[in-house]
């Protein structure tokens, strides 16, 4: 089955690093009806154990930085992390502030960004479907 | 299906147990999603899910017991299956028939959730205990209900000489709604009902979700599970909805339509299995579709009071109705 299995069963755990619920909102926006992501397999999941996909938004916070190392140590792998909006992506406006230690990609690796403050559900949607293609080119080279 | 031997048949209707039983999972979410007003995923997505799981990593916690973790995916698909085999399957009977009855088919519906009760306790995480205790509660609320809609029939049955009452099989064969008079008909109605009701709780669908509940303690027993473990559980929670629409089929709508387009032999059966295939989802559509995307989630109490006092009420007033009908019938 190999890693071809992922295209159209993505699930997603969506984490919070100190965002300020713009980018949260719109991950929710791909929810529903008007977008409908589960029309492509993607299920948003209440666990990191079951999860494929972290997305992960805003900027991280200095309590939020060893939380969100551990929920990336707890997802099984194959896994990807998309980091969801502006701030997460650069720090954005809370760039060099002094209870923020940086762009997620200072504390895990990232493989995707999606920038925009906050993105379009089209953009996250994207987003998603580039970490697949992603794992996919890494499943291709093991 | 009688060419086969016992074990065959067993082999065969585990396998299409499977198919169809995650067939009707996809057909539930793509139900769903259509009252929702959404595309929904396509048919075979639980399938895709399955197979994804299967190439996920499976994770055993460090805190966890390891042994109880990784027995209770098993022995919830295992028992799972097992009832399915004591399930008349609309023209054919129980693969296991006369190994067992309706008594036995109680229980190894309560081995499942008390199998993910277990790998909630042992997964060494605290959401994963308070959902262990919710389904425990759960169980110990919707199983006398449960029970007495089982007894009432089998009780009636047995008073018009057919052994073995506590037999699906016999049940199946000879459905009561005809053979009762009015009283009894309201009473069985209500029976049916409580069945209805009992039926989502039983598979810990919306109102009933509580032990899983993913936005309150992020999946609960399942909160520690990933990879080929909870494919296992997903797989037992697809088949358990096939048995518990089953058990509502063969207790109150055991009927065929060979008969009356007039057909015999393997036609006959054949247009029966698939008439049965269809009354099952019906039942799943409307005991669980429809309420899990109707409702909301209950809190632990309503659903501990709402089954301690409404529902065991509603099922004692229903076997009364049937004392009472045999008492007038004589």
């Amino acid at each position: 089955m190999g890693l071809s299995a992922f295209k159209r069963a993505l699930w997603v755990f969506h984490v919070a690093t100190g965002s300020c619920n713009g980018c949260d909102i719109e991950i929710l926006a791909a929810l529903t009806p008007r977008y409908d992501v589960e029309r492509f397999g993607i299920r948003l999941v209440g666990t990191p154990r079951h999860a494929d996909v972290l997305l992960v938004t805003g900027p991280v916070t200095r309590m939020m930085a060893e939380r969100l190392r551990r929920i990336y140590e707890q997802t099984p792998d194959p896994k990807a992390v998309v980091v969801v909006g502006g701030c997460g992506s650069t720090s954005g406006v809370f760039y060099e502030s002094y209870n923020v230690v940086g762009p997620v990609d200072r504390i895990i690796p990232v493989d995707v960004y999606v920038p925009g403050c906050p993105p379009r559900p089209e953009a996250i949607i994207d987003g998603v479907v580039k970490a697949v293609a992603k794992l996919e080119k890494l499943g291709a080279k093991v | 299906m009688e060419g086969l031997g016992v074990f065959g048949q067993a082999v065969l209707v585990v396998f299409l147990g499977g198919v169809v039983g995650l067939f009707y999972r996809g057909l539930d979410r793509k139900i769903a999603a259509r009252m929702q007003a959404r595309v929904g995923p396509p048919l075979r997505q639980p399938f895709l899910d399955l197979g994804k799981l299967l190439v996920k990593e499976t994770v055993i916690p460090k805190t966890a017991v390891a042994w109880l973790f990784s027995a209770a995916p098993f022995l919830a698909l295992l028992a799972s299956f097992t009832a399915l085999l004591y399930l008349p399957l609309g023209p054919f009977g129980p693969v296991l028939e006369g190994h067992g009855d309706a008594i036995l088919v109680l229980y190894l519906l309560a081995v499942p959730a008390l199998a993910m009760a277990l790998g909630g306790f042992a997964s060494g995480s605290p959401l994963g205990v308070v959902g262990a205790q919710r389904e425990l509660v759960m169980l110990m609320s919707y199983e006398f209900p449960l029970a007495v809609v089982l007894v009432a029939v089998a009780w009636r049955l047995s008073t018009f000489g057919l052994a073995p009452a506590f037999s699906l099989g016999t049940m199946a064969a000879h459905p009561l709604w005809a053979s009762l008079g009015p009283l009894g008909v309201i009473g069985l109605a209500v029976l049916f009902v409580v069945l209805l009701v009992v039926t989502p709780a039983e598979l810990a669908k919306i109102p009933f979700d509580i032990p899983e509940a993913e936005t309150e303690i992020a999946g609960g027993l399942f909160a520690e599970y990933s990879g080929t473990y909870l494919a296992l559980f997903y797989l037992a929670d697809a088949v358990r909805t096939l048995v518990m629409a089953g058990l509502v089929v063969a207790i109150f709508v055991p009927y065929g339509i060979a008969g009356a387009l007039g057909l015999s032999g393997a036609a006959a059966a054949a247009v029966d299995f698939f008439f049965w295939l269809f009354k099952v989802f019906f039942v799943m559509a409307a005991a669980v579709t429809t309420v899990r995307v109707g409702m909301a989630r209950l809190k632990v109490d309503q659903i501990a009071q709402g089954f301690w006092l409404w529902g065991t009420a509603v099922a004692l007033g229903g076997l009364l109705l049937l004392v009472l009908d045999k008492v007038v019938m004589g």
